[in-house]
């Protein structure tokens, strides 16, 4: 690992001390915070980096809380999959931060140290390999992003955030049930122990077991947007300011990430009488996704509900490849997943752009003048639909071809080859649609706009977004082969359990007992 | 002891179950209260109901789970309390925002057609 341990917990405590600071800062210097959050936002995209070299290396990080060793204390445990979502995470925030310099941080208050605690939230739920701390952590990210869906104000965001956060204290009371009775069973909470565990539970507790597993499935499906449980999620994203609702569109991937890691490590092909305990109702119920997101998009009547519904479309396409359960499958989701999240990002970016720039009319799919920027917006979209709809050349159009590839020799060939080809072409013809009725359909006039030209960094940040997707298409090769290394780990869980379970305690600089003993502190000198 | 902690648990989940589909805001407030105290109820339980045992050692009894009660579920159920407890706050306040700003109680902020 990396020289100093130290570094691990950094995109946990950065971010953290970070939003303490800007609470006090924007009260006493409001000019200041932004500075604060985007100079955060950069160490941790750096701090990412970093690790994902680091873990590029095929060794697994452990760092042990306060020194107690795995499972009696809490571990953050640093292997490819986790360090590729936190630098994913960290860009995005980067993006979010920067655009709403541009407007949407002034809206309301404490913008910027709600943002540093969405991705605090985020980078612990994507480092921890603790079951009971992951819950803590999607409560840290689930909180922030209340705060941050209902920055702003007004009576639709209020709607919507009455749905979303009574759904997701429903999914948080669930995800304490399953906690619950794999701590009744088993007695630990670690990951690694409990896939150990697990795989020796005799038969009798076996439909206890299938029954955590399953409200597991359910609680981190409501985050991802699996079929049944996607209904909060257009509605939600589409009233969200844009800066935010771009960095929700990684919101879904942590249920994805948490369904990858959970159902590869504790409950996967490893686990004896409980492997794989959803059988392949995840593939199907993903693929009815992916065609119900898609034919979301095609009937959406505003710009905003359409991209939510592409990133329904979009998480349809990642868990039909986790439930394809092969690491081919798996690899192919996860070279698709950092192209298609920051092109969603950067259409929400856009659709906030274009509703300043259209005036009352918003971001409704009709033709409409623009005041300003509308060759620039569409040349943006363009590109950006490329991306999602999954046209050659671009990264979309690589990761879905590797998932068909990868789908050849499974029972469900024929269904998946339909279902992603098909919805393929129904989110093309959406696009195809909005773009046309949006771009050529509307001219260029004076009309009244809601909001100022963005500014520098508003569009700044659009263009790196819109670059990093183009980047990681060019750059397919080098992701694909950490993508199947990253498969091939996930996959091989016994190197993941021994590095956690063997980890040492670091040795201590300082005996604590022996000082309070010769001190006169200790139960025996106390007496 | 068991049999009636059993009930207890489920028939707070019953109940909180049945007022969060009432589809009124409070309803749905007082409804999530419940699920949450079957929830705490059930960690606490999953560390098997004992009376009279302490959680600490205190060196002069052998150290296993028979002479003492586990730990760890108290620990899990104080830190549910206090995420739920603050979940609540804001669930109220913003009920209480969506009143005053759609004039409505249902979930919707409308009155179903």
């Amino acid at each position: 690992m990396s020289s100093w341990p130290h570094w691990m917990i950094m995109p946990v405590v950065l971010p953290l001390l970070c939003g303490a600071l800007l609470i006090l800062l924007e009260r006493n210097r409001p000019a200041w915070a932004p500075w604060l959050s985007v100079a955060s936002l950069l160490a941790l995209v750096g701090l990412s980096t970093h690790l994902l070299i680091a873990a590029d290396s095929g060794e697994i990080g452990v760092y042990l809380l306060s020194n107690w060793r795995a499972p009696f204390g809490i571990v953050l445990v640093l292997d490819r999959l986790s360090a590729l979502m936190l630098l994913l995470s960290n860009l995005l925030g980067l993006a979010c931060a920067l655009h709403a310099l541009g407007g949407d941080a002034q809206r309301g208050a404490h913008f910027h140290a709600l943002l540093q605690f969405q991705l605090m939230g985020l980078n612990g739920a994507f480092l921890t390999g603790d079951l009971f701390n992951l819950f803590v952590f999607f409560e840290v990210l689930l909180i922030a992003s209340y705060g941050l869906l209902l920055h702003g104000g007004g009576a639709a965001r209020l709607r919507a955030a009455i749905h979303y956060v009574s759904f997701n204290l429903a999914a948080s009371a669930l995800f304490l049930i399953a906690v619950g009775l794999l701590y009744g069973l088993t007695g630990t909470l670690n990951m690694a122990d409990l896939a150990l565990r697990v795989a020796a539970l005799e038969a009798e507790q076996l439909l206890l077991a299938k029954s955590a597993a399953l409200l597991l499935l359910v609680v981190f499906s409501v985050k991802a947007a699996l079929l049944p449980l996607y209904f909060w999620l257009p509605a939600t994203y589409a009233s969200a300011s844009s800066s935010v609702a771009a960095l929700f569109a990684l919101m879904t991937k942590v249920g994805i990430y948490a369904i990858a890691r959970v159902f590869t490590l504790i409950f996967g092909a490893s686990a004896g009488l409980m492997a794989e305990p959803a059988g392949s109702w995840l593939a199907i119920l993903a693929l009815a996704t992916l065609v119900l997101g898609s034919l979301g998009a095609l009937a959406a009547e505003h710009l905003r509900g359409q991209i939510a519904y592409l990133l329904v479309a979009s998480a349809g396409t990642l868990l039909l490849a986790i439930g394809l359960g092969s690491p081919g499958a798996l690899a192919a989701a996860l070279s698709y997943l950092p192209g298609s999240t920051q092109a969603c990002a950067a259409l929400f970016l856009l659709a906030g752009q274009l509703s300043a720039a259209r005036g009352s009319q918003a971001d409704a799919l009709q033709a409409a003048p623009f005041a300003y920027g509308r060759q620039r917006l569409g040349l943006l979209f363009f590109i950006a639909a490329i991306i999602v709809g999954g046209l050659p050349p671009l990264s979309g159009f690589i990761g879905k071809a590797l998932l068909l590839q990868a789908s050849q020799t499974h029972a469900l060939m024929a269904w998946v080859w339909a279902g992603v080809l098909l919805s393929s072409l129904i989110v093309l013809l959406a696009l195809a649609r909005a773009g046309s009725t949006l771009f050529w359909a509307s001219d260029d006039a004076p009309v009244p706009c809601s909001g100022p030209a963005p500014g520098v960094a508003a569009q700044l940040s659009c263009y790196a977004l819109l670059a990093l997707a183009i980047a990681s298409g060019v750059l397919a090769g080098p992701l694909y082969r950490y993508a199947s290394a990253s498969a091939a780990q996930l996959y091989a869980p016994q190197a993941y359990i021994d590095a956690v379970l063997a980890q040492d305690s670091a040795p201590a600089r300082f005996d604590v007992r022996k000082e309070m003993r010769e001190a006169g502190l200790s139960k025996g000198g106390a007496q | 002891m068991e049999m009636m902690l059993a009930l207890a648990v489920g028939t707070l989940t019953g109940s909180g179950v049945y007022l969060m589909l009432r589809a009124r805001v409070f309803d749905l407030i007082v409804g999530l209260t419940l699920l949450s105290y079957a929830v705490n109820l059930f960690l606490f339980l999953m560390g098997r109901a004992r009376i009279g045992a302490a959680p600490i050692l205190d060196g002069q009894r052998a150290a296993n789970l028979a002479e003492y009660a586990d730990p760890l579920p108290q620990a899990l159920v104080l830190t549910a309390i206090v995420i739920s407890f603050a979940m609540t706050a804001l669930m109220l306040v913003l009920a209480l925002r969506t009143r005053a700003e759609t004039g409505s109680d249902h979930v919707d902020g409308e009155e179903p057609r």
